[in-house]
């Protein structure tokens, strides 16, 4: 019998605790099986599947983004729950294509994904949203928008997250996009205080009460109740 | 400081006097039964202000965590009368800016310098609300001084309290100076286009000596 206070270590024991793994070799080694899973199911679609440093990398096809990460979060034998984040890669080599990131894990079966798509340059920089998946997909997709230019196909408000929405200049992270931005300083101060911060967000909006239809069920049910929270 | 014991030589004979030779000290009546004093209006109302300035805490980065520190027991902003943190424009003195401003706050630190009523002041805490400091980048605003007008501006990255505190006292100074006659130190001047003398913005970037650590960093006023 344990008692209350006993030290759990990683691995001691019977216990099935995660440990951090050692000696990790930087390519091959143990695999990610959702990997060969997601071939089995979208054989065409997956591209390649590599293993760096423990942890499994899955190029799919770009149309097929969405089918497969709603496969793995709905699966069963899958269940990423998790999309810890969305991201893009743009090489320093300008004709390698722009990769996007998706970064997923499987709290259940304490697994680690990355999902990868390659855009060709010269073409529309467009992937399908996981949004209709993962509701927290919505600012990280605003955000790789905002820094890298990439639509979002099926975003319900894709507009820039961090530059303001006014910003004229392009994407910052962009290996074309110079250090300092393209225009002056002066031009780029104009512009900045010529922006309305609150273009978008007005108190209406802020407004609670207006807001209470689209706020979260248990949201709702606590305001409706008339409990108190902080202060 | 000098005692008097005349009463009649008031405000009339006083206010014929160069400003030079006027004492920046109260006198008083040590021996009469009714308390007086004298002294100029400007040092009480400059020593008043000086000695009750409220500040607005515009804190973006680190610098904000020093300036915690300086508020906090240990160097205690208290002593020199700032303990009241205004954390609305309205009631306050002085805008201390501590971190680095992006572009994207530029509207609202300028909308909150508008909303402070006179009289104001300005301290830029840290390299980078000087200067840009490190971020000499396309989202980084390269000084507040092309935003709002500062009056202190503090070195450092971050400046230790000490500093911050040196900082204000040096405000503090150049309260005493003021003068309420002198008029011009409360306008609030825009740049008008219409001007012969008026250079435009993208001009005093082509001119200016290059300054920081780029040879491409300009800061003009917009």
């Amino acid at each position: 019998m344990t008692t209350k206070f006993e030290i759990v270590r990683p691995g001691s024991g019977n216990r099935s605790e995660p440990v951090t793994p050692k000696n990790v070799p930087n390519r091959g080694g143990e695999a990610n099986p959702s990997g060969t899973a997601l071939k089995e199911h979208f054989s065409a679609a997956v591209l390649r599947i590599d293993v760096v440093n423990g942890e499994t990398t899955v190029l799919v096809e770009t149309s097929k983004v969405l089918d497969i990460v709603r496969w793995l979060h709905d699966d069963a034998t899958q269940s990423y729950e998790y999309l810890s984040d969305v991201t893009a890669v743009e090489h320093r080599d300008l004709s390698r294509p722009i990769e996007v990131v998706w970064h997923l894990r499987s709290i259940k079966f304490r697994r680690f994904l990355r999902l990868k798509t390659q855009l060709a340059k010269g073409a529309k920089l467009e992937v399908p949203s996981v949004w209709p998946v993962y509701k927290g997909a919505d600012w990280l997709e605003r955000e790789c928008y905002d820094m890298f230019g990439i639509t979002f196909a099926g975003h319900y408000d894709l507009r820039r997250i961090l530059m303001w929405e006014q910003y004229k200049e392009g994407f910052p992270l962009r290996k074309d996009f110079p250090l300092r931005g393209r225009f002056s300083r002066s031009e780029q101060l104009r512009q900045a205080l010529d922006a309305n911060p609150e273009a978008k967000y007005s108190m209406e909006e802020l407004n609670v009460a207006d807001a209470f239809e689209e706020l979260p069920l248990d949201m709702r049910a606590r305001i409706a109740s008339g409990e108190k929270t902080g202060e | 400081m000098g005692l008097t014991a005349r009463p009649d030589a008031g405000s009339a004979e006083a206010g014929k006097l160069p400003h030079s030779a006027l004492p920046d000290k109260v006198e008083v009546e040590p021996r009469g039964s009714e308390g007086w004093v004298t002294t100029r209006l400007d040092f009480l109302v400059n020593w008043g202000r000086s000695n009750s300035l409220w500040p607005m805490p515009f804190g973006t980065a680190c610098c904000a965590i020093e300036f915690m520190a300086s508020a906090a027991s240990k160097f205690d902003l208290a002593r020199f009368g700032m303990e009241r943190m205004s954390f609305s424009p309205r009631q306050s003195d002085v805008l201390i800016c501590a971190g680095r401003v992006p572009f994207k706050l530029a509207p609202v630190l300028r909308r909150i310098w508008q909303q402070m009523p006179q009289p104001k002041w300005a301290i830029s805490m840290g390299a980078c609300a000087s200067t840009g400091g490190m971020f000499d980048n396309y989202a980084v605003v390269q000084g507040i001084d092309t935003i709002i007008p500062v009056d202190v501006y503090v070195p450092g990255c971050p400046p230790r309290p000490e500093g911050l505190i040196y900082g204000i006292m040096m405000l503090q100074k150049k309260i005493m100076t003021e003068r309420m006659s002198n008029k011009s130190l409360r306008n609030e001047m825009e740049p008008d286009p219409t001007s012969q003398l008026y250079i435009p913005a993208s001009r005093i970037d082509e001119l200016s000596e290059p300054f920081g650590n780029s040879v491409h960093q300009t800061r003009s006023a917009p």
